[in-house]
């Protein structure tokens, strides 16, 4: 998917949302690249293990970088069924390709409706320029 | 620190339009970064980096009583210094509080009269600008063979840090004194070879904040563009970069230096923070001084040491440090060692946790991370410059 297509938090999650095979809905996590640009110098990235409840406005994990630690919060409430392990061993991953291959984890949604406080593209671009200045 | 505009040195309009991140730090507003910190902590390790440390304070003494107070005000010796010396000295309250760690050098000017200059932390200025005002002998300093002139210049010159081992190669060119041969912790007078400087002159100091070879340039403040700009160009074929306060920091972390404000504050005693080199007790007097005569017979508290994570995660300024999941002490600084590797840290512990191979743990965030004691520095060079 592209950038377009997905929905950020106010955080600066992406998220996408699917259906599975068994109808469930689940929500794939990662950050834009906005949040990227900004954090520089990234380290490490902590995430949570699969079978962990989380509630939208959580914290998920963590990004360290060499100058500071910043909070990955969860955009959605429900629990974590699978975490990218390649990111995590390797943040090339993330910095080449944060919206496919630079996912972090992905979450099987508590409330089968769409989730709240999310934006659209336009939105959250609009949010980023005013960050800038 | 006051609501006021944060102050800008000379080289902020440069800054600014070469994408610089800035940041607040000390009243002034610095680079943080311009591309990547580990980029740029790496140019330095292995090539050469220029910053902009025009924050520093500098206060200039002259006149033939400048030794004798200077010597009141230091916890070091300053009257066996002979021209061109630089000595690394702290400046301690009446209890033996560190004030501030200072960097004194002596030098002659045009006209071959001895000048000192005091080099003071950037947010520490104020503070110690007043306490040697509180301190001036006035009448002193207006009788005739023992005058004391001092004025803070921090303001009319900039200051340029030129760190890494191809220092002396990039800076050769543009200074009229031999570079090879000067020594560690030396300094001098000299004309910059720069059509913009030729008729101002600078400072030029082997010192630096990084663990590498290195220097320190103070210019003037309306030619402080020029030699920048003149310094990355002649520096292009070297693998440049111009470097932040991000950097600055991690540098300094790797080669075990204390940051007044994290390992160094009014209530460490320089024993504590592993300065006892830096004061002279005996047949001098400085404030504080009696205070330290008591300190040093005492077996220390804590003591700074080293830490080593065996994680990941970076354990940062006020993190506890625990042995046995009791809390024994502090972490001061903390940052991700580009040369390492793995994070890094310096604290307070007790003396008797302070030993190398210790272990250790540091609560990160609530939770707790393995750690070990390491000897300081966590980096040293193997390229000696200066002639130590």
């Amino acid at each position: 998917m592209t950038p377009e297509e997905l929905l950020y938090a106010k955080t600066h999650e992406w998220v996408r949302l699917d259906t599975d095979a068994a109808g469930t809905k689940i929500a794939t996590i990662g950050i834009s690249a906005f949040a990227l640009e900004l954090l520089t110098d990234l380290v490490f990235i902590n995430l949570p293990e699969p079978g962990q409840q989380v509630a939208a406005g959580e914290p998920l994990g963590e990004i360290e970088s060499v100058k500071a630690v910043s909070d990955l919060y969860s955009p959605v409430d429900g629990e974590v069924v699978e975490v990218n392990a390649a990111v995590v061993e390797d943040l090339d991953v993330l910095a080449d390709d944060p919206y496919e291959a630079g996912w972090f984890v992905k979450i099987k949604l508590a409330d089968e409706s769409t989730p709240e406080n999310l934006f659209d593209y336009a939105s959250y671009q609009k949010q980023c320029e005013e960050e800038e200045h | 620190m006051s609501d006021a505009p944060p102050l800008r040195t000379p080289l902020y309009d440069w800054h600014v339009a070469h994408g610089a991140r800035m940041v607040e730090f000390a009243g002034w507003s610095m680079p943080l970064q311009y591309t990547s910190i580990i980029e740029e902590h790496r140019t330095v390790r292995g090539a050469v980096g220029i910053a902009d440390i025009s924050h520093m304070g500098r206060l200039r003494f002259e006149g033939p009583g400048a030794a004798v107070f200077l010597a009141e005000l230091l916890t070091r010796r300053v009257a066996d210094m002979a021209e061109g010396q630089i000595r690394y000295s702290l400046m301690t309250n009446d209890d033996g509080g560190i004030l501030d760690d200072v960097l004194v050098g002596h030098y002659h000017n045009d006209y071959g009269q001895p000048y000192y200059v005091l080099v003071v932390n950037a947010g520490n200025r104020t503070k110690i600008v007043r306490w040697i005002d509180a301190h001036l002998p006035r009448e002193r300093a207006e009788t005739p063979g023992h005058e004391i002139i001092w004025t803070d210049v921090t303001r009319l010159w900039a200051m340029l840090a030129v760190q890494g081992p191809r220092s002396v190669e990039l800076l050769q060119p543009l200074i009229d004194a031999d570079l090879k041969t000067m020594k560690y912790y030396r300094g001098a007078q000299v004309r910059i070879l720069h059509p913009a400087a030729q008729r101002q002159g600078g400072i030029i100091s082997r010192t630096g904040y990084t663990g590498e070879d290195g220097f320190e340039l103070s210019v003037g403040a309306t030619v402080a563009s020029d030699v920048w700009v003149a310094l990355l160009e002649l520096g292009r074929r070297l693998g440049i970069v111009p470097t932040g306060i991000g950097a600055r920091d991690s540098l300094r972390i790797e080669a075990g230096m204390p940051l007044y404000g994290g390992e160094l504050t009014e209530h460490v005693d320089p024993f504590q923070a592993g300065l006892g080199f830096a004061c002279h007790l005996v047949g001098y007097d400085f404030p504080g001084r009696d205070a330290l005569l008591q300190i040093e017979k005492r077996p220390p508290s804590s003591v700074l040491a080293g830490l080593e994570l065996a994680g990941r995660r970076v354990a940062r300024q006020g993190c506890t440090i625990l042995a046995d999941s009791r809390p024994v002490g502090a972490v001061t600084s903390g940052t991700f060692s580009p040369s390492l590797g793995k994070p890094i840290a310096m604290g307070y512990v007790p003396v008797d946790l302070s030993r190398q191979g210790t272990e250790v743990a540091i609560d990160v965030r609530g939770r707790q991370e393995p750690a070990r004691v390491v000897d300081l520095p966590f980096y040293k060079r193997n390229n000696k410059g200066g002639n130590q």
